[in-house]
């Protein structure tokens, strides 16, 4: 896993509620069967005119004007910043590889759902809940400051404004630390193996119809 | 101190335990199918690693497989590689079971678990789905991973997490005649909201839930994560006990004894509390429909369209508008006069053989609507499907018009042939109203199977209690 220490990103804006995975990256690619390359099919059915299959040549399809991600001043950015229970619905991985894939590396809201909130710090994305003051003041000033950045800081657990208001965020010290190191977490559980195979014997003479 | 089912649970499950509570967890049964696991299957070839407990593995083919003409084999390229890799990967690596396409117990992973005594009380249950909360009916704590989660669990049997607070959903009273857990669960979602359960393991109790069949507690608990809550619970009874017995996995003779007596342990301890209680009057609850693109944007069957008009919140009142533009629905509108072009009978909220008979109830000796062009009846699994047919629900529902098909997810999602088109509006047993999530452009409506088939009937939606 690629690790996170402190970006300073450009921010672009999604100003919804209940963004679900689904919309995140739809199901028919989900049929690959590899990590990578779904960048360009986020948000598939929001930002293109036509309907996307798999194997399709991106590059050439008719982009939707009105889809916020597709304007100008939002390529390249960084940060996504949104509204509350982002990442509802299914638990595909599929929704933080792509975005990922298509460049953000942090996603701020009001709340996340559970399943794609840990799916993210398994893939290198910090997502970070914010009260709706600040995610209001944040929307306001990506709408009128052309190339609006943050600086996100994990070792300092702050957002900070370009205008230096700085906004303080929680984070897991055991998410946080495998981020900022990019550990990968099976050879971190694996240090405990012969704690789970103590665990495993003991249960199997407790309740032996678990495991047959 | 008396606990929660939840911290019993909770607790009988930690391996080992770090000092801000990030524990590890020992996994019991790990589901798998065909979609979410390809990747973690590499990943672990990759590292080099091998599964710590191939007996925990049950898995089967769902997502992608035709629900017709299974002779001709699935025709999608791209889904029949994710198929057969499946296949490959389980040949190589082992499982306890494996159901895969066209095998008589082939199903959906949330049916065909329960039914073949897979899944068992006091277990920990995952699967890369988020339906996996369906298991909690049984007591357990059973929620859906990502990808490289499931990776994870079969590396090290185990995973890293933090306890959840608690929510009890306490549902008392007697549910009307012509209502379901389908309704219950609608109606949970309809006053929490789609985000109420963030953060929360939810224990469904109280006397209406109680009543419920099993089948009826896992369609609750399947909604469990519309709720926004990972997973949903309800404690062992005799329902619970009656149901395993003599399933192919449960445990037989002495065993089955020592295990039953464990099992009558698993519930909340009188005076155990919860972070938070919410109550509802089963007397209250009525046939739901979902009119949005989210399943909290839901009524009663005698009401009408929200108007957004109506709303405070500027963000909440886009989202109604953009989901009635989205549903081609006005404010105000009675649903019952909404018309519908298709019926969806199926997914692993509802396509059990209780799902299969309510609706075939509704539809038996009626005809359906001229203008709904298709009505589906998917049976979530082989042997459910052979169950309906010995019962003679298939010619019900052939009789009808509707159509009977194999087992699968199938509509669900549309990931295979079944599916929307753009437009095109469904009364739907599924579980998610998404936007596009049965077909690019598609408009979803979310109700049970009895409502879904009185709509079927009807042509537009219509009050089941008014038919029943
Ligand atoms: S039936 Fe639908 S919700 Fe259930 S596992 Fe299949 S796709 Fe997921």
């Amino acid at each position: 896993m690629q690790a996170f220490t402190k970006l300073d990103g450009l921010v672009a804006p999604l100003d919804r509620n209940n963004v679900d995975t689904d919309a995140i990256i739809p199901k028919q690619f989900l049929k690959s069967i590899k990590r990578s390359g779904f960048g360009p099919n986020a948000f598939d059915e929001w930002r293109y005119m036509d309907h996307g299959e798999p194997g399709m040549d991106n590059s050439k399809r008719p982009l939707n004007p009105n889809f916020v991600l597709n304007q100008q001043r939002y390529q390249g950015a960084s940060v996504l910043l949104t509204r509350s229970n982002f990442g509802c619905g299914s638990s595909r991985e599929h929704a933080p590889w792509a975005l990922l894939d298509y460049g953000f590396r942090v996603v701020i809201a009001e709340s996340f759902a559970d399943i794609f909130f840990n799916n993210c710090f398994k893939n290198g994305i910090l997502p970070i809940v914010l009260p709706k003051a600040e995610i209001d003041a944040l929307f306001g000033l990506t709408e009128y400051t052309p190339g609006f950045k943050l600086v996100v800081d994990l070792e300092q657990q702050k957002v900070v404004r370009p205008d230096g208001h700085a906004i303080p965020f929680e984070v897991d010290a055991f998410r946080r630390e495998c981020l900022l190191n990019g550990w990968d977490d099976i050879g971190l559980t694996l240090r405990h193996a012969d704690k789970i195979k103590a665990f495993e014997e003991r249960r199997r003479a407790e309740q032996p119809w678990l495991f047959s | 101190m008396p606990q929660t089912l939840y911290d019993k649970l909770w607790q009988s499950h930690v391996v080992h335990e770090e000092a801000d509570g990030t524990a590890l967890i020992y996994i019991d049964r790990h589901l798998v199918h065909e979609v979410t696991s390809p990747q973690a299957f590499e990943g672990l070839k990759l590292a080099g690693r091998k599964p710590w407990r191939i007996s925990s593995i049950v898995a089967t083919a769902d997502h992608n497989t035709p629900t017709d003409h299974w002779e001709e084999g699935i025709k999608d390229p791209i889904s029949r590689q994710q198929v057969e890799t499946l296949d490959a990967n389980i040949r190589e690596v082992g499982a306890l079971a494996y159901w895969p396409f066209k095998d008589m117990r082939q199903g959906i992973v949330h049916v065909v678990g329960p039914e073949n005594g897979a899944t068992l009380p006091g277990m920990t249950v995952v699967c890369g789905d988020s339906h996996t909360s369906t298991h909690g009916a049984f007591a357990c704590m059973a929620h859906g991973i990502g990808t490289s989660e499931v990776e994870h669990v079969m590396a090290t049997q185990c995973l890293i997490q933090k306890k959840s607070k608690s929510m009890l959903i306490r549902v008392e009273g007697k549910l009307g005649k012509g209502v379901t857990g389908k309704d219950v669960a609608l109606a949970i979602i309809g006053k929490i909201g789609t985000a109420g359960g963030t953060g929360y393991a939810i224990e469904f109790g109280g006397s209406a839930i109680r009543g419920l069949s099993m089948e009826g507690r896992m369609t609750l608990c399947n909604m469990a994560i519309e709720a926004g809550a990972r997973m949903g619970f309800v404690a062992v009874d005799d329902t619970t006990i009656n149901y395993l017995k003599d399933r192919p996995f449960s445990p037989k003779g002495e065993t089955w004894d020592k295990a039953v007596a464990h099992w009558r342990t698993l519930k909340s301890d009188e005076g155990a509390t919860f972070d938070r209680v919410v109550d509802l009057k089963a007397e209250e609850i009525q046939p739901q429909v979902t009119w949005g693109t989210s399943p909290e944007m839901v009524v009663a069957i005698g009401a009408t369209v929200p108007d957004p008009a109506k709303e405070a919140d500027p963000v909440k009142r886009e989202g109604m508008e953009r989901a009635l533009q989205y549903m081609g629905l006005t404010p105000n509108l009675e649903i019952k006069k909404i018309a519908i072009d298709k019926v969806f009978i199926g997914s692993c909220t509802n396509s059990r053989i209780e799902d299969l008979r309510e609706a075939a109830t509704v539809v038996r000796g009626r005809q359906k609507a001229a203008n709904v062009k298709l009505a589906l009846v998917v049976p979530g699994s082989g042997l459910v499907k052979r169950q309906a047919e010995a019962e003679g629900l298939d010619k019900i529902f052939i009789a009808a018009g509707f159509e009977w098909r194999e087992p699968g997810c199938s509509m669900c999602l549309a990931m295979n042939a079944d599916r929307l088109e753009p437009g095109e509006r469904c009364a739907s047993t599924s579980n998610r109203n998404f936007e596009g999530r049965q077909g690019p452009g598609g408009r979803t409506h979310l109700v049970s199977p009895a409502m879904a088939a009185a709509a079927g009937i009807a042509g537009h939606f219509a009050d089941v209690r008014d038919i029943l």
